[in-house]
């Protein structure tokens, strides 16, 4: 150890000892100044090539088999070959421990910075987040996927990887629609679910008994005493999580297949929050490093050289190209989360006449990292931006909307810019921008239809006249109507509830699902 | 908190992942790689590469939307007001935030490695006649000295090295030698008393050091090294011969080193090591280099006797049939002086195709022109003369580039033993 008024490390090299000096100092300044709560750390040094790796594996270190992974793989290769994407510094897995993968080539000013943002910003944010709390496992998830995999193995065993390949494939269609929006009763908890699993089929295969197929069920009950109201109850209708439907409901699937459903559904849930924090999540875990790493530099642990190439690689991390700039790709959710909560910073210490009349709750309060701590834990980004986007900031930012109609022939018009008239529009339309309502496509299962030929109705509220991109949605379908093995019809309906458009799909066998 | 190196874990998890996307891709890669080989040159087509391959089959649906009224929130606003109308400029601005797989509506591209690349081109193809396949891949190992070792068997021991070690150390350590003691013996049976004194002990000192220094000390001990390494014998020649009068023209020779391109990969992935021999002939014959071979011009009539007869000699002198693996590949338009024919035929049946595993005639043509329909060149009826006659010749007519490959392929693809070198 250097004395503690000496510096972490000099120059660009590092070595373990000098990463363990890194994060012990960044772990005192996160608890005492910051007063983080975080998960254990664990960090893991590893290569270019197994950061590409992880990259087509969704940043998991673990993950089943599927072909889609290796296109990305082949994808993210060819670009990294060719110079034209970077990669990431760094990534960190929502999970207890908490794990964050570092590039060996970074230099110590580089792993210092990545530590303070991944193993500090990410980890706090993980663990008090109120949507990574509610949806999420991080002590199971490792356990989960290593589940995942081998039991995706072992069906590819004893089914054949072609029939595995087909029910995942229309899985993964259906990811985003394989998701419960709105928390159920109990928390999620993968390892009891890995156990569950396995029990449910003992279960099945031990009360397994052909003569049940045999005994006369009795008077049927007439189909028309089953009124619709009661069947949809029964079958939990309408849903929208397409997959969890398929997986209770659908007739024909194997026991396997519903399985291979459910881990997809999972996962998908397993994501979900990351999905609607990546402003928050990722400007939580750039505020962090920021402060640390200016601290360290205040505490003289950090040389001046040092901290400017930080200084460099964090003005870069947090810049936004305008809207007329080449390189302008939407908002840079760094740029926005940070500025953001450094606006907050500035109204809770040092609020004008303006934040008094907007955030009358947190100006001039004082304790800054309260505010924040609490913002970190109970928002995301939809309502994040809804109620601390200031004036002041949209004004720095010169944010303005536009609205833009196709029937309107004129052109694209401007509907509000960063003037009192337009404050409250600008802010509520940025925060549309991040609400996963919005975002994804709503469709729901509306009906089966028992009594006729068994065809599973789907409607599409469509919104603000954007309706589905057809060759996909037939492809989507398609693979849903093989997972239901019979016809599946798709409406799409405005919001005065006209039809706009029928798809009807028919399946196509999977391949002998043995 | 854990600190984990990672770096020293094996390497490509994603590899499976990758063949299964492969595996899937197969024929559209295939269609690619071929494509991608066409422009390349003879050595070079072994390279991997990039390809790219159209998405169908390959995507992965979701439902997206599209179209409908849009709002955005945009930041750098410089001279808008609320209310103004901005002329629609085509579909750019707006639709540039689409990341990643933005552009996956077009090709997908990515790089195959060599391996990969040279599997998918070779798919179900196969040497023909392999009379010598044993021997090719026999190698066999051979042993040969690799310097020297401190470990080994006594029967390794490297007397020289050892005694030179040895004597090296009793020098650096003063041993003393032997003469040495004998000599003040010597002068210790006539001398006095005081002497005697000090010339015993002197001895005696002289004798413990010898002692302790031995002669020959297990550090010393070399033992001569081997190494196995594979014999060479998977070795190959190639022999390109073509006509270069003035009838074959550029086109015929593009056709010509397309089909010998194909065929050193093929070799090339058979053996560990091939050679090309380029032969190009008029009425007479002689060895060039690649770049000659095809670019050059020369003029005069036409004997193919020249070119076998040049085969035969380089054969003869360089190429020993027991130790090489002979390959032969002739490209012309056909055309051959009447009084030729029998000589030809003679050396090419009782010279070149005992020695040869495979001798293959390519016949190219202009890619507009019909004649081959109505009748053969007088090459084309003395080779299928002579395999009437029994003599393993493979022959294909060849008019058009996207021919290439398909003649290629139905000359090497795999098949019953009886019916390899008919057509």
């Amino acid at each position: 150890m250097t004395a503690p008024s000496g510096f972490l490390f000099e120059g660009a090299d590092w070595d373990f000892p000098t990463l363990q000096r890194i994060h012990d100092a960044c772990e005192e300044i996160s608890r005492s100044e910051l007063g983080l709560d975080v998960y254990p750390n664990q960090i893991e040094v590893i290569t270019a090539e197994q950061m590409l790796d992880a990259y087509s594996s969704v940043g998991m270190p673990l993950f089943y088999k599927h072909w889609s992974f290796g296109k990305h793989f082949a994808y993210q290769e060819a670009f990294y070959r060719k110079g034209f994407t970077g990669l990431a510094y760094e990534i960190v897995i929502n999970s207890s421990p908490c794990i964050s993968y570092l590039m060996e080539e970074n230099t110590a000013t580089m792993q210092a910075l990545v530590i303070a943002h991944a193993a500090f910003g990410h980890n706090h944010f993980f663990k008090n987040n109120y949507l990574f709390r509610q949806w999420t496992d991080a002590d199971g998830i490792l356990n989960y996927l290593d589940f995942a995999k081998g039991y995706v193995a072992q069906c590819e065993e004893r089914h054949g990887r072609l029939a595995v390949e087909q029910t995942l494939d229309a899985a993964h269609a259906l990811m985003s629609h394989g998701i419960d929006r709105y928390p159920g009763k109990k928390k999620l908890d993968l390892r009891a679910e890995e156990k569950r699993a396995g029990k449910r089929r003992q279960h099945e295969e031990s009360a397994f008994n052909d003569l049940w197929r045999t005994v006369p069920s009795g008077p049927a009950k007439s189909e028309a005493s089953l009124n619709a109201e009661r069947r949809r109850k029964l079958l939990g209708l309408p849903q929208e999580n397409l997959l969890y439907f398929l997986e209770k409901v659908a007739p024909r699937l194997k026991p396997w297949q519903r399985e291979l459903l459910r881990i997809v559904r999972h996962i998908a849930q397993y994501f979900y929050p990351q999905s609607q924090t990546k402003v928050m999540n990722e400007g939580t875990a750039t505020y962090v490093h920021y402060r640390i790493m200016t601290s360290l530099h205040e505490q003289g642990r950090i040389s001046d050289g040092n901290f400017l190439e930080f200084l460099q690689s964090h003005t870069n991390v947090v810049f936004q190209p305008d809207f007329d700039d080449q390189r302008f790709s939407g908002f840079n959710p760094y740029a926005l989360g940070f500025a953001m909560m450094q606006d907050i910073e500035r109204i809770v210490r040092n609020p004008d006449e303006e934040d008094h009349d907007w955030f009358p709750e947190i100006a001039g309060t004082g304790d800054a990292l309260a505010v924040l701590r609490n913002v970190w834990a109970n928002y995301r980004d939809e309502s994040f931006i809804s109620q601390f986007l200031s004036p002041r900031l949209m004004r720095h930012m010169r944010m303005f909307h536009l609205h833009d109609d196709p029937a309107e022939t004129a052109g694209i018009r401007v509907d509000a810019i960063h003037d009192a008239r337009g404050y409250r529009r600008l802010r509520r339309e940025l925060a549309r921008q991040y609400d996963v309502g919005y975002i994804d496509p709503n469709i729901e299962v509306l009906d089966v239809d028992l009594a006729g030929d068994r065809r599973l109705m789907l409607r599409h509220a469509v919104v603000k006249g954007a309706r589905l991109n057809e060759t996909d949605a037939k492809r989507v379908l398609q693979h849903l109507a093989n997972l239901w093995s019979y016809d599946v019809s798709l409406v799409e309906v405005d919001i005065t509830g006209s039809v706009l458009k029928e798809y009807v799909v028919n399946p196509r066998g999977l391949a002998a699902a043995a | 908190m854990h600190i984990v190196d990672r770096r020293l874990n094996p390497g490509s998890k994603s590899l499976e992942n990758r063949q299964r996307f492969l595996r899937r891709a197969k024929a559209l890669v295939k269609d690619a790689v071929k494509k991608s080989s066409e422009g390349r040159d003879i050595k070079d087509v072994l390279e991997g590469g990039e390809v790219s391959i159209p998405l169908d089959g390959m995507d992965e649906p979701r439902f997206r939307r599209e179209g409908g009224t849009r709002d955005m929130v945009l930041p750098g606003n410089k001279k808008f007001v609320e209310g103004d109308i901005l002329p629609r400029s085509g579909q750019s601005r707006g639709r540039a935030s689409e990341p990643g797989e933005g552009d996956s509506e077009d090709a997908f591209r990515f790089v195959l490695s060599r391996d990969e690349f040279v599997d998918l081109f070779l798919d179900d193809l196969e040497l023909p006649d392999l009379a010598k396949r044993k021997l090719a891949e026999a190698g066999g190992e051979g042993i040969h000295r690799a310097g020297y070792a401190t470990s080994g068997s006594p029967a390794n021991i490297s007397v020289s090295r050892t005694a030179r070690l040895a004597l090296a150390r009793r020098v650096a350590l003063r041993r003393p030698r032997l003469e040495q003691i004998a000599e003040l013996e010597a002068e210790l049976a006539d001398c006095d008393e005081d002497r005697r004194i000090v010339l015993m002990a002197e001895i005696a000192a002289l004798k413990a050091k010898a002692r302790r220094i031995p002669f020959i000390d297990p550090l010393d001990i070399r033992y001569r090294r081997f190494e196995t390494l594979p014999k060479p014998v998977a070795q190959a020649v190639m022999f390109c011969l073509m006509d270069v009068s003035g009838s074959m023209t550029q086109h015929m020779k593009d056709l010509a080193k397309r089909f010998y391109m194909l065929l050193y990969v093929f070799l090339k992935r058979r053996y560990r090591h091939v050679e090309i021999v380029f032969i190009r002939h008029t009425d007479r014959a002689e060895e060039v280099d690649e770049n000659t071979f095809f670019h050059d011009t020369a003029s005069g009539g036409t004997l193919v006797s020249s070119a076998l007869q040049a085969m035969h000699d380089i054969v003869r002198s360089r190429f020993r049939p027991a130790d090489w693996n002979i390959y032969a590949a002739q490209a012309s338009d056909g055309d051959n002086s009447g009084s030729d024919g029998e000589i030809a035929g003679r050396l090419l049946t009782e010279m070149i195709l005992p020695v040869s595993q495979f001798f293959a005639y390519i016949e190219v043509g202009e890619s507009d022109g019909n004649a081959f329909d109505t009748s053969d060149s007088s090459l084309w009826s003395l080779y299928e003369r002579l395999r009437a006659n029994g003599a393993p010749l493979s022959m294909r007519k060849v008019r058009n580039r996207s021919e290439i490959f398909p003649v290629f392929h139905d000359l090497f693809q795999r098949r019953g033993k009886q019916e390899m070198t008919a057509p």
